[in-house]
């Protein structure tokens, strides 16, 4: 019997082995997961559709890494419920497996409104390696798409169509694309590059149908728009977002609101029952509250603080917030925290914009700490910022400093950058100017 | 682990550093060749401010963000001697790390769309380069400071 079993093969699951094995060099491991390869980087399905990587590439961690690290793997076998009073796994097909500690990192499921005619083949999603594979069986034939929804998902699949020659049309419910994660200023800049592709951008609007080819209905030809506009497309791509996929903690007892409750230890509301990444409400350190941030490093610390509490070593989850970086259509672009200080009180926001290079640099201060930023275009000094972010720093007295040309770890006070050095106070690293003089004159 | 700090107090901005990285990490190990023919990188790069400079390179945090952020596992740990590594073949270049970097150090190679190279302490020496080259004893190579 394992003692640790983690659902999950993918960025919280391996997290989790990982922390486990730093403390518990022996336990046995189980990891479960419906897909039967081991863990890849979902997020690089975009450069795989393009044809910019291949499968070898995509794999998240050596080949060797389940047996290096005992982890006993199940793939390809779905899970269909826990049963937390027998300590039980649950499979579809019948069997059941025991554990001691267990970690659900079930990640998300593409939330897919209902459309008449969504049905249709070549209506996809786009949240995993067999999604990737079915549309790039679908292209040989293609030469154009529509892509419900400019968020993050939307954006990737929307580069990797151009990649392949497709003409692209993005549905978008707001007035403007990537409007969750960019304010107005760094979304209109990302729009242009997206536009200067050859992508057509259709703003404030939904679709309201897909329909068929006349002589062969399950074939796609078009979308009808809630105005009545009609856009030809050979395929049509949901990518309007991931919700929690929380099939198999139905009826376990184990809390969740829209994702699994989990405290700052990532224990949920059932003893030895741990939750992590997409599929959990963690804390969020820049708002104070749990939520869902469905991002990739969110779900691998929180499987690492899951790992060390499941193997015995109390750790504390520092939070996550959500944060991004996008290089895409030739732009690169950072954001964390708030996106905007609309409603929010006590906030003041500094940023520098050129309007010719589009270089934009915002950050978002409440009480002299920073809670949010955006960069575009110069972003690598923008890690200096998320550090001060998340360590909390109050940057009150060189606030100015963050959005300069210029602004690099030098830019910090002094005693700030020798502290984030790990140089500390009586270090003889920590002299004043004076005090070497005197040591190299007594010399 | 053993890392390197820097001494801004003494540190004149010679940038010798930067050369003694560029030709260690260089194929020829020759100063010219690794200038003129190899391009070589440096992994450390000094900062200026009027009279303030020091010399800065990839700390190899205990706590490595970067590692934990990276989305392909290109950033990663070395078990056994703690540095934080760069496998440039599994990068794709999504900025993450840069994005999660508190010191600011790692490098975009925008062309090749991948993180550029970055400090590795030096496999092949026990004290490394920059250090060992620094005029003034402004870099040290310490367990803490």
């Amino acid at each position: 019997m394992p003692k640790y079993v983690i659902i999950g093969n993918s960025a919280g699951g391996i997290g989790a082995v990982e922390a486990i094995r730093q403390v518990d060099s022996e336990g046995p491991i189980a990891i479960v997961s419906d897909e039967p390869y081991p863990a890849y980087s979902r997020p690089m399905i975009s450069e795989y559709l393009s044809g910019e990587t291949s499968l070898e590439r995509m794999l998240f961690r050596p080949r060797d890494f389940y047996r290096a690290n005992g982890v006993d793997t199940i793939f390809g076998k779905k899970v269909s419920g826990i049963d937390t009073k027998e300590s039980l796994v649950k499979f579809a097909n019948g069997d059941t497996l025991r554990y001691e500690k267990l970690l659900v990192a079930t990640g998300g499921v593409p939330f897919v409104p209902k459309t008449e005619g969504g049905d249709r083949e070549g209506v996809f999603t786009f949240t995993t390696l067999r999604d990737a594979n079915l549309i790039s069986s679908k292209l040989e034939n293609a030469r154009s798409a529509v892509v419900i929804g400019g968020g993050l998902i939307g954006i990737s699949v929307t580069q990797a169509l151009v990649k392949r020659d497709i003409d692209v049309t993005i549905v978008e419910l707001k007035d403007r694309i990537l409007n969750v994660l960019l304010d107005e200023e760094a979304s209109r800049i990302a729009g242009q590059a997206v536009l200067k592709a050859g992508v057509k951008i259709v703003t404030n609007s939904t679709v309201k149908q897909i329909t068929g080819q006349p002589f062969a209905e399950q074939a796609v030809r078009s979308v009808i728009l809630d105005n009545g506009d009609e856009v030809r497309c050979d395929l049509v791509v949901m990518a309007i977002g991931v919700m929690p996929r929380l099939d198999a903690v139905a009826d376990s007892g184990i809390k969740a609101n829209r994702g699994i409750v989990v405290d700052r230890y990532m224990t949920t509301s059932v003893p030895n029952v741990y939750a992590c990444g997409d599929v959990a409400e963690a804390y969020d350190y820049v708002l104070g509250i749990n939520r869902l941030t469905p991002i990739w490093p969110n779900a691998y610390i929180g499987g690492r603080i899951a790992g060390f509490n499941m193997a015995g070593l109390e750790t504390e989850y520092a939070g996550g917030t959500a944060m991004n970086s996008m290089n895409y259509f030739g732009l690169a672009i950072v954001s964390a925290g708030l996106v905007t200080a609309d409603g929010q009180p006590d906030c003041e926001t500094l940023y520098h914009l050129n309007s010719e290079t589009n270089v934009y640099r915002k950050v978002i201060l409440r009480d002299g700490r920073i809670v949010g930023m955006a960069f575009v275009n110069d972003i690598d000094k923008s890690g200096i910022v998320y550090g001060l972010m998340r360590d909390g720093i109050d940057v009150g007295s060189f606030k100015r400093a963050l959005i300069g040309d210029d602004f690099a770890l030098i830019s910090l006070p002094k005693d700030l950058r020798k502290e984030r050095f790990g140089i500390s106070l009586d270090s003889p690293l920590y002299g004043d100017q004076e005090d070497l003089v005197e040591e190299l004159v007594l010399e | 682990m053993k890392r390197v700090y820097p001494r801004e107090e003494v540190c004149i901005g010679c940038r010798l550093c930067e050369v003694h990285c560029k030709v260690e990490h260089s194929r020829s190990k020759d100063v010219v060749k690794a200038f003129k023919r190899e391009q070589s990188v440096a992994r450390v790069r000094v900062q200026e401010n009027g009279p303030l400079s020091f010399a800065l390179q990839c700390r190899h945090c205990p706590e490595p963000y970067c590692v934990y952020s990276c989305l392909t596992g290109a950033m990663h740990r070395d078990p056994g001697s703690g540095v934080v590594k760069h496998d440039p073949d599994r990068c794709v270049g999504c900025w993450t790390c840069v994005l999660v970097c508190p010191f600011g150090v790692l490098v975009r190679d925008v062309a090749n769309h991948r993180i550029g190279p970055k400090c590795d302490l030096c496999p092949d020496r026990a004290v490394p380069a920059c250090v060992a080259n620094c005029p003034n004893e402004a870099l040290v190579y310490a367990e803490e400071a």
